[in-house]
């Protein structure tokens, strides 16, 4: 059978680092970036006889996403061991949730090309990172960092509802813009912050019984997840097709030979000797605590999404880049309120102020003039006070300085010419130097009317009105 | 007369009358301590100098008319399971040998505050398991009251230097018996309050749900006080309980008249030494003398508690002794090549006989396949044990027993049979199991004059009412003002 007579079924569990200042279980920072070690206590090093006092902002946070992912939200959570050893893993135990995880039971829908789809959420837990082992340190040594030791994460686990890898890969993307807009989490796959493995397996066509699954790791780009699956699949089919069996197996993500490899086998697999965390006592979430943290939910990046077409009537396109960080959004509205054509907004947003916001790479909360002053200045365009061109200019220059357009308009002498008088003589002084020229066009070659337009623009320095000189021109050639 | 034979109080009396300084006092148990504990051995390590240092402050303090609290000055021993900042901290394993902690454990902060100066570290039973602390990785502790004898565990070196005057009282940790036992065989008070009393931060964890820190002193009345420094809640320990701290003496003179006392059935069985049962029997005898109602209770599910507690704490321990890894702190193996020989060597190296037993037995009780059959078991049967106290404690007001089911026992007797060692804590460990308080007050000596100890155990948070119905028996009798023959 070819590969397109296989269903792939894929599940993902995502790790999410939390936002929060400090650690989960100490009051270390959670900065990225410091000095080895140096975000460390002795309760994060796993010293003898310290205890873990749980961050209450974690356990927040947690609250926050289930409801955003419509989980059931247990009252009563239990922390547990998850024991193994490794030099990054300081206490020899993870400190993790098991079988009474804080979430369960909720969804998060995507996009597919068959329309909306639904994918379950099976569980959402807290637990807190291990440190970091670096191996090619020299001198044939192994060192260790524990600053992400005890950094909160969430892991989310998805039901194995995806089918191929183009569903999981927009599972992941709207999960994480989900966590950006909760600010639970920055989204960040390449510093691991945000990080994904996928659970995959193949079955023929219409069967019900799911295929031997393979757990697939270190997947820390959208492009390398779908790269890793799509591998996987093929990898699985044709181990069945020349008549042998997938193993049930942890697989690493070869980013150089774009493989998975095997990394350990079920048999390998450790042992954890889960048991309830007795220096923690059950986590209780009251009912108040849960309606006080739906009722502050923000909204949505989907329902956003659907209410920037409907609102503001903007092509899906447009909407999806607008809604997809909540400052962009936010600013969007904002203007939206000072300037009413939202398809020329729009444009403006995806043109102009997105290059310049990326090329300054300046953050959005740090703009230096106001919704009410880009409405201004394109309500300038849209009168003909100044060229669209010129706007530009002017938004480059509200951009750096903060001055209002109108000043910005008037230093720079960026007026736009519409003095139909003033134009008419710059026309007529054109047409009388290129006589030649006019020959041509009148023969036929109307590609010259672009020359005479630019010819009028350049002595005008762009601030002849567009429109008027093309409407003299156009009336002085005789046509 | 010498200031080592005062109790805590008596001499915190003196310390406040001005008729002793606290130097002098901590100057003289330094000199009991080189005088018999090369008999005794119940100390790893003496901090003289900082011993001293604390004790001058204390005295300047004084001067000023400013003491810390009604202890200040008072000193005082810590069985080597506390951290304590810049002093070598072992819980009597060769793993942790060097290993000087960078912090407090929050007892240990609330006895500085409390101007108490430390004169040193006390044996223990390697991580706290044993019952005889002959599996110290150093060396066992002796008995001041027989020398070829235990003083019992894990506390022992805790229990051996108040009972041999070294220190005038002592800090201990009771995991299932480890405070109360050594008390019994050394005739002195020991009280291992409610979980969730005394903080655990800072406390090397054997079973994180059966540990808890206690005072051992020599009177009742002194561990009433030193309960009163340790005793309150702590914001790093989320086991730590809110519950009010009481006055822990108000009430010590009250008398036990119109008291019910329960005497378990399950606790007086076969296997108990004769002369520890008729020194507890005369113990009930005198209770009822003195005005309480002995009530016969049961506790059915006493049987299970030595099962249930070899399931629970080991399994704990388990996990809570992975951290000993070679990487971070403590032995690394030398002869280490890889990592896997780290972990291999190190604890090959580093951890004891009973320790690596206990390792392997809740590893085993943790593994999947077995988890429910075992420590999930375990835990519902736990949950047995504590309805069977809950019960009882709706018909009477305490629970009188042995602590010991018999007086200290030869060094070495009992070190090849694990299993009989075990039964040493029989009735000590369901306490533990429920979380409850319980106290072991001198009720004796036996014909050869070895301490037997009494047992009474009290509701949550009744420490008060426990430390009362001790004070009534040790008003009655001289054993307190014993001392040992060394």
């Amino acid at each position: 059978m070819p590969v397109s007579d296989f269903q792939p079924v894929i599940g993902l569990e995502v790790h999410a680092q939390l936002l929060t200042q400090s650690k989960i279980f100490c009051g270390c920072s959670t900065a990225f970036g410091a000095e080895p070690n140096r975000n460390t206590c002795p309760v994060c090093l796993g010293m003898p006889g310290v205890l873990p006092v749980l961050n209450q902002r974690v356990a927040e946070f947690a609250v926050r996403t289930g409801l955003a992912l419509e989980c059931t939200i247990r009252p009563t959570s239990v922390w547990s061991r998850k024991n193994y050893f490794y030099p990054d893993l300081p206490k020899g135990y993870q400190i993790t949730q098991f079988d009474q995880p804080i979430c369960e039971h909720g969804r998060l829908v995507i996009d597919t090309p068959q329309g909306e789809k639904s994918i379950r959420i099976l569980r959402i837990h807290m637990e807190e990172d291990a440190g970091k082992s670096v191996h090619d340190a020299g001198g044939g040594q192994s060192l260790v960092d524990l600053n992400r030791a005890g950094v909160p994460l969430l892991e989310i686990v998805s039901q194995p509802d995806l089918r191929d890898a183009d569903e999981a890969v927009e599972y992941l993307k709207a999960m994480r813009d989900v966590l950006v807009y909760l600010g639970v989490n920055d989204g960040n796959l390449e510093e691991g912050s945000f990080r994904c493995d996928a659970n995959v397996s193949v079955m023929p066509k219409g069967s019900t019984t799911f295929g031997q699954r393979c757990e697939l790791k270190n997947l820390n780009s959208f492009r390398f997840l779908k790269q890793a699956i799509e591998y996987e699949i093929a990898r699985q089919v044709d181990v069945i097709e020349s008549g042998g069996k997938v193993v049930q197996e942890t697989r690493l993500w070869d980013v150089n030979k774009g493989v998975t490899r095997s990394m350990r086998s079920k048999e390998e697999a450790h042992d954890y000797r889960y048991f309830p965390e007795p220096d923690l006592p059950p986590l209780h979430v009251s009912a108040e605590a849960i309606d006080a943290a739906a009722k502050a939910l923000p909204e949505l990046p989907r329902a956003k999404l659907q209410r920037f077409t409907r609102q503001y009537g903007l092509p899906a396109y447009d909407a999806r880049i607008l809604t997809a960080e909540r400052p962009l959004a936010d600013y969007f509205e904002a203007c939206a309120g000072h300037y009413k054509d939202y398809k020329k907004l729009s444009n403006w947003f995806l043109g102009e102020l997105m290059r310049l916001l990326k090329e300054e790479g300046t953050p959005l909360s740090a703009l230096r003039f106001t919704p009410a002053q880009l409405g201004e200045l394109l309500g300038a365009v849209d009168q003909g006070m100044v060229s669209a061109n010129a706007g530009k200019d002017v938004l480059g220059e509200m951009f750096r300085t903060g001055k209002a357009p109108s000043d910005i308009i008037a230093e720079k002498g960026l007026a736009q010419v519409s003095d139909t008088g003033a134009i008419e003589a710059v026309v007529d002084d054109i047409l009388a130097k290129n006589a030649g020229e006019i020959e041509k066009y009148r023969a036929g070659k109307k590609q010259v009317f672009g020359f005479f337009v630019g010819q009028v623009m350049r002595a005008m320095k762009g601030k002849g009105n567009p429109a008027l000189v093309n409407e003299l021109l156009k009336k002085k050639l005789g046509d | 007369m010498q200031l080592t034979d005062l109790t805590m109080l008596e001499l915190a009396a003196k310390l406040a009358a001005g008729e002793a300084s606290s130097e002098e006092a901590t100057r003289a148990s330094l000199a009991r301590i080189q005088q018999v504990d090369p008999k005794v051995r119940a100390f790893l390590r003496v901090d003289e100098a900082g011993a001293l240092a604390a004790a001058r402050a204390s005295d300047a303090r004084r001067k000023s008319g400013s003491p810390a609290s009604a202890l200040d000055g008072v000193p005082l021993g810590l069985k080597d399971i506390f951290l304590t900042e810049g002093v070598e901290t072992t819980a009597g394993s060769r793993i942790l040998e060097g290993f000087v902690p960078p912090y407090d454990a929050t007892v240990v902060r609330l006895l500085k505050e409390a101007g108490l100066p430390l004169v040193g570290k006390l044996n223990m039973d390697e991580f706290a398991m044993g019952s005889s602390n002959e599996s110290s990785a150093f060396f066992p502790s002796h008995n001041p009251w027989d020398v070829a004898r235990t003083p019992g565990g894990s506390s022992g070196g805790s229990a051996a230097a108040v009972a041999a005057r070294e220190v005038f009282g002592a800090l201990g940790t009771d995991t299932g018996g480890s405070i109360r036992q050594p008390a019994a065989l050394t005739n002195t008070v020991g009280l291992k309050p409610t979980y969730g009393r005394v903080s655990r931060f800072g406390v090397i964890a054997f079973a994180s749900s059966l540990d808890q820190p206690g005072p051992m002193t020599r009177t009742v009345a002194d561990a009433a006080a030193l309960l009163q420094v340790i005793a309150r809640p702590d914001a790093q320990d989320a086991t730590s309980a809110d519950a009010p701290v009481p006055d822990y003496s108000a009430d010590l003179e009250a008398g036990v008249r119109g008291l019910k006392l329960g005497v378990p059935r399950e606790y007086f069985t076969e296997g108990m030494d004769p002369e520890v049962e008729a020194a507890v029997r005369e113990a009930l005898r005198e209770y009822e003398r003195l005005g309480a109602t002995l009530v016969d209770v049961s506790l059915p599910h006493t049987k299970y508690a030595l099962a249930t507690y070899y399931l629970i704490a080991p399994a704990e321990a388990s996990s809570n002794l992975a951290r000993y890894d070679g990487v971070r702190f403590g032995l690394r193996a030398k002869d280490a090549r890889s990592l896997r020989d780290v972990y291999a060597l190190t604890r090959e190296q580093g951890f004891g006989a009973e320790v690596k037993r206990r390792i392997m037995l809740g590893t085993f009780a943790l593994s999947s396949g077995y988890y429910d059959a075992h420590y999930l078991r375990a835990q519902k049967v736990r949950t047995l044990i504590r309805e069977d106290f809950t019960r009882a404690f709706q018909q009477v007001d305490a629970l009188l027993s042995p602590t010991s089911p018999v007086p200290a026992f030869k060094l070495g007797e009992k070190v090849e049979d694990p299993l009989s060692m075990y039964l040493m804590d029989i009735y000590t460990l369901p306490c533990n199991l429920a979380g409850l308080p319980g106290l072991s007050v001198p009720c004796g000596f036996t014909k050869a004059g070895l301490p037997v100890g009494l047992q009474i155990l009290g509701r949550p948070f009744d420490e008060a009412g426990l430390l009362r119905i001790a004070r009534a028996y040790e008003r009655e009798h001289d054993f307190f003002h014993r001392s040992a023959p060394l």
